[in-house]
């Protein structure tokens, strides 16, 4: 009865299906439940951008990949360990990420001639060569399935959603998984009889692992030393919107959100929306110009403005960003970044809008960018970004995209009291006694100008697209005024550096630099430490803010015998970073809807340190 | 037959603050042409901000692009001179998280209604307190004359040597199938009933659609003469009167409109027909307002005034109506239950 237990630090698991089979909620709460068993973990949603593709087809496959371990970990891992296929399409979109050897959980229900014809195969895969080398396990998923819930009154199609239930109470057997979080769960989302069927199917899943003789073994992969703390697992959509709320709460100042819906940022639209109590307000404009227009008239007017959107909406909002730039209110624009040009890939993860976000506008028009590098970064790089925007009257871009949006992690909580509260530049009279108000009588030190807010008397001004002259905020075309302005503005933002931390580095202080921004942290660090280990002089630098620079960055950057840049595009932080310090630093880029692998840049640091190994 | 010199306004009985109409002219210089249009409608609502009882500090007058969107530089309000289009959706963010302003927004037949036709539908729809003033002078102006989506067809301009293609927009027809709860229509020299028109559209809760015939005396003289034209606005035009029949004409000539069948007719009033032949204006009516936006010089005389007018909760007000629930129903908001709140975990 009882199989031996193997010892593991880390696994990776990828559950693949049709995007109607539940991939996506069979992931979350394997991931939910190895939170709680005390691993670290990473996951990898990868999901079609259509909703409901046709049932079977290979366009349809949906795949939750996630990694859990005994120690810290960074990725959702390169390979995975364990493979559950529910169809043939989602067996040979998925079993190229399997590693050697691994083990591939397949339902056979459905592999019949209909099944394989959907997926485009003229031989079944489980008698061609496909699967040589793997640890293959046939299970006839569906009919267990029925089996387990025959009688509790449901139809035939009811009786095959639960298949999923039943793959993962096999995944939650061969990892020692107490099922408890997922019944809880299930008794708090559907009613009888899916809650009874679903329940039977997870319990029919698990006992059937234990009992056939198909596993050789089950795995224990043991809590990791994660830092004392309260945790909870969040995803960076999730995160964002959560730092948004407390940034209001901070600031004890409004937050209105202006956002049209767009993949894959509607999530924080989503989740701002259930936030009303916490002083956050939530407004679905008709277009994506409307919502930043929206955002801007809310600053205007007294709160935190902000939008949201992706790629394509970024492209349209471009003529409003450089109105909030003129006019030097508050405005966090949030870019959750996926694949272009264009439609490009909507649900998949690239940072290919650096280069936009720092030169999409007409005019001089310097944009603060900060990037947050993990899902529960997002937290803290929100805040980060209103604080900046209402201490310096700036617009700031704050750019995540699809990995780590939906991507989770568990998050060690911060202590409420370490959150400092957030000021701003509003007043209540008139800053030139006398005379008329001055809008853009500027602070001495940040150049910021003061938020005289509607509603405020004695402060009646008007603000606009036209150039502004300094001081009264008239429209002015004084050739001399418009060079200042213009200068004033990038001065204005490039003067942030002076407040922000200094870059750190992890490793060697020469050698060779790893530098990345945003979601590469997690491949870049792992790699790093990999290499490190092997004896390479490698160090690495993750740049959260993008525009400015942290001021020693040039300075770092020279003491280094070559940096290398691995980013999710073809090259656009290298530009920046060439054009800035000019140094020869080395692209790596990869642009396939996909994170890095750890070891593609393992292999790009061999590569590149070659010389002096 | 309709006095519309009087340069009086009826002051408001709320009568708080006092205020003169210098107290709502900016030190800037007026920039538009020498016989404009606009000069009138400055001035008019200048005069009426005077008489609202609001205080100064409350106004706040958003605009897009154009002639007309200069506006708010004039005034010594707050003010907002925006992208091209898109003042609505400014002034909606505005109104949202500060219901207290006063809202007004400013905007043209290209503005408003070409490059930002998307917002005029949805501000209407969503009704957000503001009176919304559409100047429609049926030409741009600032780009130096190109036809405008209210030109007529055949207009020939820089843009369309050989005349435009496109036919015309009836904004007002458009607001109402937007779903507007306030349609009114005046013209910029009509001092009297604009100031009126503008009063009415400010007591209105929600979004006070206000199309004014505005002349651009550069690029298109005259284009609304042959209707407003104190010479023929008599037989031309038809002032509406909440509850009054539908009358014009002059004193020798008087004349009426009555529904046959479901088109409204000219009648001459006299022997045959009297004023209780005539329709009787109804601003709650939704199918008269689709009549009345359907007439049209020469076949009618065109309707001005208040042509439709219904009660309907505000977006601004619903909005914050929902804040005020969350807090209801969630209590208190603090850090503390935002971050720890939900599914958490300890590890010692």
């Amino acid at each position: 009865m009882s199989k031996p237990v193997e010892q593991a630090t880390s696994a990776t698991i990828l559950f693949a299906g049709d995007s109607g089979d539940g991939m996506q909620l069979t992931g979350n709460q394997f991931t939910n439940t190895s939170a709680l068993a005390g691993n670290d973990l990473a996951t990898l949603p990868d999901f079609p951008a259509e909703i409901r593709a046709p049932a079977g087809t290979r366009a349809g496959v949906s795949g939750f990949q996630l990694q859990f371990s005994s120690q810290d970990i960074f990725t959702p891992g390169d390979e995975a360990d364990v493979l559950v296929a529910m169809n043939p399409a989602a067996l040979v979109a998925s079993v190229h990420r399997l590693r050697d050897q691994g083990i591939v959980i397949i339902n056979t229900d459905k592999f019949g001639e209909r099944d394989l014809a959907k997926a485009d195969l003229e031989e079944n895969p489980l008698e061609d060569n496909t699967l040589d080398g793997f640890r293959v396990i046939e299970v006839q998923l569906s009919s267990l399935t029925k089996g387990a819930v025959d009688g509790l009154g449901l139809g035939a199609k009811e009786v095959d959603r639960c298949k999923n239930f039943f793959a993962l109470g096999m995944t939650y057997w061969m990892f020692g998984r107490d099922p408890e979080f997922t019944e809880n769960w299930i008794k708090g989302k559907f009613k009888d009889p899916y809650q009874a069927a679903n329940i039977a199917a997870l319990q029919a899943g698990i006992n059937y692992a234990d009992t056939v003789e198909l596993f050789e073994s089950s795995y224990e992969v043991p809590p990791a030393k994660l830092e004392p703390g309260t945790y909870r697992n969040i995803n960076g959509n999730a995160a964002l919107a959560m730092g948004m709320a407390a940034a209001a709460q901070l600031a004890k100042t409004k937050l209105f959100y202006g956002s049209y819906p767009i993949t894959p940022a509607s999530d924080v639209l989503h989740s701002l929306a259930k936030y009303k109590s916490y002083g956050v307000t939530t407004f679905q404009a008709e277009d994506e110009i409307a919502a930043v227009c929206s955002a801007i008239g809310a600053s205007w007017a007294g709160a935190i403005g902000v939008t949201g959107t992706s790629g394509p909406g970024l492209a349209l909002k471009g003529e409003a960003l450089g109105l909030a730039m003129i006019t030097e209110l508050p405005l966090i624009i949030i870019n959750v970044q996926r694949g272009g040009p264009s439609t490009g890939l909507p649900t998949k993860t690239e940072q290919s809008d650096l280069l936009m976000s720092q030169f999409g506008r007409n005019g001089e028009s310097p944009m603060v960018i900060l990037a947050a590098c993990t899902p529960s970064d997002c937290f803290n790089t929100a805040i980060e970004a209103v604080r900046i925007s209402l201490e310096y009257m700036v617009p700031v871009l704050l750019l995540t995209d699809g990995y780590i949006a939906n991507g989770s992690e568990p998050w060690r909580l911060p202590e409420v009291d370490s959150l400092l509260p957030i000021s701003n530049r509003k007043i209540s009279e008139n800053n030139n006694p006398g005379g008329n108000f001055l809008p853009y009588k500027r602070d001495p030190e940040t150049l910021a100008r003061p938020w005289a807010v509607p509603g405020t008397p004695g402060v009646e001004h008007r603000i606009g697209g036209l150039e502004k002259e300094e001081g009264t905020g008239n429209v002015s075309y004084d050739p001399q005024n418009h060079e200042y302005m213009c200068k004033m503005r990038a001065e204005k933002v490039a003067r942030i550096a002076n407040n922000l931390p200094e870059q750190e580095v992890f490793g060697p202080e020469s050698g060779t630099l790893v530098l990345g921004w945003g979601s590469t942290y997690g491949s870049i660090r792992q790699a790093v430490r990999k290499a490190q280990s092997e004896g390479l002089d490698v160090a690495h630098a993750h740049l959260r803010h993008l525009n400015p620079f942290p001021k020693n960055l040039g300075e770092i950057l020279s003491r280094y015998d070559k940096v290398i840049i691995p980013e999710i595009n073809l090259g656009q932080l290298v530009k920046l970073v060439r054009m800035e310090y000019l140094i020869d630093a080395v692209s790596v880029p990869k642009i396939q809807g996909l994170p890095f692998k750890v070891q593609e840049i393992v292999d790009a640091i061999r590569q590149n340190t070659e010389t002096q190994a | 037959m309709h006095d519309v010199n009087e340069n009086q306004v009826e002051s408001s009985e709320d009568e708080e603050v006092s205020y003169t109409k210098k107290d709502f002219m900016s030190d800037q210089t007026i920039r538009w042409c020498p016989g404009c249009g606009d000069y009138s409608i400055l001035s008019q609502t200048q005069t009426v901000m005077s008489k609202l009882g609001v205080p100064r500090e409350k106004f706040a007058v958003v605009s897009g692009i154009g002639c007309s969107s200069r506006f708010p530089y004039y005034m010594d309000t707050f003010g907002f001179h925006t992208i091209h289009g898109r003042a609505p959706a400014f002034a909606s963010g505005a109104k949202c998280v500060n219901p207290e302003l006063d809202l007004w927004v400013i905007t043209g037949d290209g503005d408003g209604l070409s490059i930002g036709g998307n917002h005029f539908a949805h501000v209407l729809r969503r009704n957000v307190d503001m009176v919304y003033m559409l100047f429609n002078n049926r030409i741009y102006g600032l780009t130096k004359g190109q036809y405008s989506p209210t030109s007529e067809v055949g207009k020939v301009t820089k843009s369309t040597p050989l005349g435009s293609l496109d036919h015309p927009f009836n904004p007002l027809k458009f607001a109402l199938g937007a779903g507007a709860s306030f349609v009114a229509r005046s013209v910029d020299v009509y001092a009297k009933d604009l100031r009126a028109a503008l009063q009415e559209a400010h007591s209105h809760q929600g979004t006070s659609l206000v199309e004014i015939y505005q002349n651009c005396n550069i690029f298109n003289d005259l284009a609304f003469d042959d209707v407003v034209n104190r010479k023929v606005r008599d037989e031309r035009v038809l002032f509406l009167s909440h509850g009054e029949p539908m009358t014009f004409g002059t004193d020798e000539s008087p004349k009426g409109i009555r529904l046959n069948g479901t088109r409204p007719e000219v009648i001459e009033l006299g022997d045959t027909y009297n004023e209780s032949d005539c329709l009787v204006h109804d601003e709650t009516d939704p199918v008269l307002a689709q009549i009345l936006v359907e007439m049209d010089y020469p076949d009618y005389p065109v309707p001005m005034g208040v042509i439709r007018r219904v009660e309907r909760s505000t977006y601004d007000d619903v909005f914050n109506a929902q804040v005020d629930l969350a807090v209801e129903k969630q209590g208190e908001p603090s850090l503390e239950k935002l971050i720890y709140g939900g599914h958490t975990w300890k590890v010692e």
